[in-house]
């Protein structure tokens, strides 16, 4: 049941495909506007994160449906420069671009679970669930 | 040699053209030109293999294949009918001029292949290369058009402009938004700047970050810039981002946002009928 599809990420306005493909994703398992939304900026900002930092890279959706729950699954990867200090750019208005400094927090903060691994110099996996309340 | 072959297929046309009809015809069923009159399809595979053979006669791109594209590319047949098309045109013929010549072994074959690939590649060249340019220059024109749209300013009222973005803010366009805000403001001599992002599907950081931005260098020049439009929730996913825009103000409408903006110009809105009322009850009270 779990298939996945995968979005690649070069370009600006795949980060717009990754997004409406996450949004109709999330739609057809039955979440509503709002949690939508969320999942729709959310993926923004994990695409937008591999657009910026590490050039190209690919988000991925699974369905997850189990006896207990449903919900969807999305998977950020990417070949980039890694993160050094995890624990720095969960933080709140920690930002080396200019930015807000709120995409990966924020992300955790929309999203229900949230796992980051990530080596320097190798690159950087996400993965990130939101249950279908 | 290659003037034999085309002795061949020019002196057989008429059994060549029937088997490629009939392999067109086959092909049909199955795809795209379902949709298409039988009598148009029939023409237009008529019309298609004549300008195949007008080609092969000028051993070179005939004025005819252009007039022919040309009017393809307008009605908007795929680009697949006509690459099919030549497929099947190159099987039929090579099938022929082998069956028609007595020695078949490796060099006559290859010979027969290169010469049918010399007379249908560049036709299909010159398609392809026809079709995109076409499309091409349609995304270009799109591009343009999506350029003139994506910032566009109105002043309503003395002092007061409303900017309604609809669609995603990349950064080009985040870009454009605050020279044309700012442009905007100083031509228009504006007090109050509404941007109305009722349009706007999703806004993350990086949208947030650049409305925070205009709307600060809106500030800087002396005016007040009000954030109209947030859906409820566009409004959630702020919270939960933990955006920051309490800087300046919100409002979850255009009208409620135009309001706030009439007050700040020291203006209201005043129902003319009552206003009439009202010097008609001061008259009835004179009398």
């Amino acid at each position: 049941m779990d298939f996945q599809s995968c979005v690649n990420i070069q370009k600006e306005w795949d980060i717009v495909g990754a997004r409406q493909l996450g949004r109709d994703r999330a739609k057809s398992i039955g979440f509503g506007t709002v949690d939508q939304a969320r999942i729709a900026t959310a993926i923004s900002e994990l695409a937008r994160n591999i657009y910026l930092y590490a050039g190209t890279g690919k988000i991925c959706f699974e369905t997850i449906d189990e006896m207990s729950q449903k919900g969807i699954r999305i998977i950020a990867t990417d070949n980039g420069p890694g993160i050094r200090d995890i624990s720095q750019v969960m933080e709140d208005g920690y930002s080396t671009s200019g930015g807000l400094g709120a995409g990966l927090p924020g992300v955790k903060r929309l999203m229900d679970q949230f796992d980051i691994v990530s080596n320097p110099g190798k690159g950087t996996e996400i993965k990130t669930i939101k249950w279908l309340r | 040699m290659t003037n034999e072959f085309k002795n061949i297929v020019v002196e057989n046309s008429d059994t060549i053209v029937k088997k490629w009809l009939g392999e067109i015809s086959k092909n049909r069923v199955n795809d795209y030109t379902a949709a298409i009159s039988e009598e148009l399809f029939q023409s237009t595979n008529r019309e298609f293999v004549n300008v195949i053979f007008a080609n092969l006669d000028k051993q070179g791109v005939a004025p005819e294949l252009n007039d022919f594209t040309e009017r393809l590319v307008n009605l908007g047949w795929p680009l697949s009918y006509l690459t099919d098309g030549l497929q099947s045109f190159r099987r039929v013929t090579i099938d022929f001029i082998l069956s028609q010549s007595e020695k078949v072994d490796t060099s006559h074959f290859s010979k027969v292949l290169d010469t049918v690939d010399k007379w249908v590649d560049p036709i299909i060249n010159q398609l392809v290369n026809e079709y995109s340019g076409s499309w091409e220059h349609i995304v270009s024109l799109q591009r343009v058009a999506l350029q003139e749209l994506s910032a566009p300013l109105i002043p309503v009222m003395d002092n007061i402009t409303i900017m309604p973005l609809i669609g995603t803010i990349d950064t080009e366009r985040a870009k454009l938004i605050m020279e044309n805000l700012l442009d905007g403001v100083i031509k228009h001599n504006a007090e109050v700047v509404l941007i109305d992002i009722t349009g706007v599907p999703v806004v993350d950081t990086m949208v947030a970050h650049h409305i925070i931005q205009a709307a600060e260098a809106v500030r800087l020049i002396g005016s007040t810039c009000i954030l109209v439009g947030i859906r409820p929730e566009i409004a959630q996913t702020i919270v939960n981002l933990g955006i920051d825009l309490g800087k300046f103000p919100t409002k979850s409408s255009l009208r409620k946002g135009f309001q706030s903006a009439l007050e700040l110009t020291n203006r209201h809105i005043v129902d003319k009928s009552e206003a009439n009322d009202d010097i008609e009850k001061i008259l009835d009270s004179l009398k």
